[in-house]
């Protein structure tokens, strides 16, 4: 804590706060403007279709990956098995799969034109669809599955952790006790690993109502996709805020949950660890059983949508290395560093007057920045427009008054709106990362600092800035990430003829010829997967 | 002229006083404890000297002039204070020797690289500038701390327990070399610590903290033989209490007999108070017919701890006949000495 810090520190951190939630506070305000009735005209027709889709999207999604990621979880913390060491990072693969890419693997697959069915006909000597019945995957229980399938590992690593770190004495309590290992599980393990559950759960749930690409894909309308279509097919703003409104609700009711639910879970999770000789050692059929399983989830949820994509990528590989995929390359890579560029110095800027400011309310700019990250891109999306828009718009009119030529769409009608939306979403990524290394810096270092002539701006430069050089990186890095994946605010703010590799292979999904985008697919799947070499590290320490 | 003015000096936070109008001096060279036991305070007044910590009342001036008072506030960084911390905060990035030169400023190269050497020998930490902190040991690491403070010739040093995380084999050792360190400088020093062996070692002067005040402020021997409140006395060391009747201004009556003070007793005839006697200002002698009796003992090597048992009451004594048995009649004398009674 410094003492003397000068208020135009803390001016500056409230200065890119108001920037970062400008967004959020516009979509509010345009949401109580009228809207020459499309709003009225869609709560009249399809609002309680897309509401009922929503949630019942996200209750499917929910209890789909509960479901399937519960048993992994409890095999890879529990039990020892054939190559279990293996499965522990490899059941996060899933996370680096969009999943409007696998909705679109197995859509091929299991269409009636498709592969599966084909050879059922084969076999059966079926001749057309009246001959047998094959569930329809586009349907909302068809979305619910493939958000499950890379949406799980959410709760898997939480369960995960929370099933480590339930205290080794309570299990050798139950099992004095005479409990068998499925009734320590229903009667231990499960009850203690609620909270870390329900953290997990709002975490899916929220990514599923932020989900565009696969119902859009699907034709499944939801609240995303309505904000989307109220914008671009009505154009009309207010409208889309007021479902942008609707949709902040649930997203922040989820927060509120997920809240609550973590402050639960410090209660549950103990200090003593399990070791090695507390796993259940599974033989014979139950190991196979568990190896098979594990096995399974990854080949459904990874290995097959990666395979395919590497297939077609290669069969079409002389079409799609063409300088269009570099220009779309250049375009995700160019967004994606200067919003990573942007959101560490932001971020840093924030922390740093967090952590040195004598003045409480500091903390504020940092929390409230973080926000962002819970908001959905395509809600996002509409509040940066509505603020630069209206920017956009008083541009002009100035001009206009002095009889000049406007500059046009200054704004919204350059990358701008896109960068600005992106270090909205992702600063809280690097915030949090940019925190956690703090935290590792004794305060002692910064009163030793100052006690010996440094200025603020010196301590920065000379002891934070090169001890939080590990956590700078990491942020940006995830920034770069998490922007080069980014698909429905970049749908919504790219400049006309604008192209990055998301929309590039989002274009070629809508079009049903993913063949010709496998390429940029691919790339996209191998940059998500960086993250998870660093999420490896920290459970390789874990264990 | 005083290098450490404290006057009157308040301090609270959220609402609670943590110091409550505290004064204290410091002569150029002077080393002082700041000694008491966790969250009376000291730690906090440490802060605001070093302007780490608001003050709320008072002034905190250095060599006359005014660091922290009404309408001044110097920051940290222009104080001039150095200040060793109990985890030493060394930057982990930094070698040694840029550790010891971090502060150093206004210097030629030549002049920095002079500094560093002197500032190397001075904590005998020869040819070992370009390591990194992690590869040194606890007590090495303590004294680039103690270099790294001194380097820029602060007016003043603060040292915050800084004994509190060495080996307890080697503390005393390390504290009479930082202390010969800080000596051979003539660097006034404020220590803050919660162990009196530590304040009796390394420090010139005590003061004794409760809850947000200081108690007495001395000699480590004023406060240990003449404590102005048993707190001060309980603190210092153990003791036990006789009830007393003062008989004349230099004698008292006791269950021990007459006992004779050399000091002369501000206290009226026939008043009754509470004698302070130390465990080894009292004699034991063994006798068959002795009105005290053995009732535990512990054996410390060249001295035994023994309990006696004299009517109602148990004494502790320490004693040079360490073959004292249980069960042992003794007479116990106590040897005329200024007395101490609350």
């Amino acid at each position: 804590m410094i003492l003397g810090l000068t208020r135009s520190w803390s001016l500056a951190g409230y200065a890119i706060a108001v920037i970062l939630i400008l967004p959020l506070f516009a979509l509010l305000v345009q949401a109580t403007f009228p809207d020459e009735a499309v709003f009225s005209h869609l709560i009249d027709t399809v609002l309680p279709t897309y509401i009922s889709n929503s949630l019942l999207l996200m209750l499917q999604v929910c209890l789909g990956s509960l479901v399937i990621a519960v048993p992994a979880a409890w095999l890879v913390a529990r039990c020892d098995f054939p190559a279990r060491r293996y499965f522990q990072w490899a059941l996060l693969l899933p996370l680096a799969m969009p999943a409007y890419i696998v909705a679109y693997v197995y859509t091929d697959m299991l269409d009636y034109a498709g592969p599966v069915q084909r050879m059922l006909r084969q076999v059966f000597g079926w001749t057309s669809p009246q001959d047998y019945y094959f569930p329809d995957i586009r349907t909302l229980t068809g979305a619910a599955i493939m958000l499950s399938l890379v949406l799980f590992p959410y709760i898997y690593l939480l369960a995960r952790t929370a099933f480590m770190e339930q205290s080794s004495s309570l299990l050798h309590a139950s099992r004095i006790m005479g409990c068998s290992p499925w009734q320590s599980f229903w009667r231990l393990g499960l009850p203690m690993a609620r909270p870390a559950l329900a953290v997990g759960m709002a975490l899916v749930a929220m990514e599923t109502a932020a989900d565009f690409a696969t119902v859009s894909y699907f034709a499944v309308p939801t609240l995303t996709t309505a904000v989307y279509d109220t914008w671009l097919g009505y154009g009309s703003l207010s409208a889309a805020a007021k479902l942008s409104a609707i949709m902040l609700l649930v997203i922040f009711a989820m927060v509120g949950f997920e809240r609550f639910a973590r402050r639960k879970q410090e209660l549950f999770q103990k200090q003593s660890r399990l070791t090695e000789s507390d796993r259940y050692h599974l033989k014979g059929v139950k190991a196979w059983v568990s190896f098979s399983y594990c096995s399974l989830l990854i080949v459904l949820a990874f290995l097959l949508p990666f395979m395919v994509l590497a297939g077609y990528a290669i069969d079409y590989f002389d079409e799609s290395w063409n300088s269009r995929f570099w220009q779309y390359s250049f375009n995700s890579l160019y967004i994606a560093a200067v919003v990573s560029f942007i959101c560490v110095v932001l971020a840093l800027l924030m922390m740093f007057i967090r952590r040195v400011s004598p003045r409480k309310s500091d903390i504020l700019p940092s929390r409230l920045s973080s926000t962002g990250y819970a908001i959905p891109g395509t809600v996002l999306a509409i509040g940066v427009l509505v603020p630069l828009t209206y920017l956009d718009f008083a541009i002009n009119d100035v001009y206009d008054y002095f009889d000049a030529r406007g500059p046009g769409l200054l704004f919204t009608g350059s990358v701008f709106a896109l960068i600005f939306a992106f270090c909205v979403r992702f600063v809280a990524i690097s915030i949090g990362s940019i925190e956690n290394s703090y935290k590792r810096i004794s305060p002692s270092l910064d009163m030793a600092s100052i006690t010996m002539g440094q200025k603020p701006r010196q301590l920065l430069w000379r002891v934070h800035l090169p001890l939080l050089r590990k956590g700078i990186f990491a942020g940006a890095l995830l920034v770069f990430i998490e922007s080069m994946k980014e698909l429905p605010a970049a749908l919504l703010l790219r400049p006309i003829g604008f192209e990055n590799l998301a929309t590039h292979v989002f274009q070629f999904v809508s079009d049903e010829q993913l063949e010709h985008g496998a390429l940029a697919a691919i790339v996209i799947v191998i940059v998500g997967l960086i993250p998870l070499i660093y999420l490896n590290r920290s459970l390789e320490q874990e264990s | 002229m005083s290098t450490l003015t404290i006057q009157n000096v308040k301090s609270d936070y959220q609402g609670q006083v943590i110091l409550k109008g505290l004064n204290l001096t410091l002569e150029q060279g002077e080393i002082v404890a700041l000694l008491g036991p966790s969250g009376c305070g000291k730690t906090t007044l440490l802060r605001a000297i070093a302007g780490l910590q608001a003050i709320s009342e008072g002034s905190i001036a250095i060599n006359g002039q005014s660091l922290s008072a009404d309408g001044v506030f110097v920051p940290s960084e222009n104080r001039g204070i150095g200040m060793i911390f109990q985890d030493y905060a060394l930057f982990p990035h930094l070698t040694v020797s840029d550790n010891i030169l971090f502060g150093v400023k206004d210097l030629t190269a030549k002049e920095r690289s002079e500094r560093l050497e002197d500032m190397l020998q001075l904590v005998k930490l020869e040819g070992l500038g370009k390591r990194y902190p992690h590869e040194l040991s606890g007590g090495q690491q303590q004294r680039v701390s103690i270099a790294r403070a001194l380097a820029y010739q602060p007016e003043l040093l603060l040292l915050d327990e800084p004994f509190s995380n060495i080996d307890s084999q080697v503390r005393s050792e390390m504290m009479l070399e930082i202390r010969q360190i800080l000596k051979q400088r003539n660097v006034s020093a404020v220590f803050v610590t919660h162990s009196k062996d530590e304040a009796f070692v390394f420090a010139d002067k005590l003061a004794l903290f409760k809850e947000g005040g200081i108690v007495q402020h001395g000699l480590a021997e004023e406060l240990y033989a003449e404590p102005i409140e048993r707190y001060v006395a309980e603190f210092l060391g153990e003791g036990n209490y006789l009830t007393v009747t003062v008989k004349s201004p230099t004698q008292v009556s006791s269950v021990l007999g007459l006992i004779e003070s050399t000091k002369t007793l501000n206290l009226a005839l026939n008043s009754q108070g509470e004698l302070l006697l130390r465990p080894q200002q009292i004699d034991l002698q063994p006798a068959s017919q002795g009105h005290g009796e053995i009732v535990e003992r512990r054996f410390l090597g060249t001295i035994c701890h023994y309990w006696v048992k004299v009517g109602l009451q148990t004494l502790e004594v320490r004693s040079q006949l360490t073959a004292l048995k249980l069960g042992q009649k003794v007479n116990l004398s106590i040897s005329a000495h200024p007395l101490v009674i609350f």
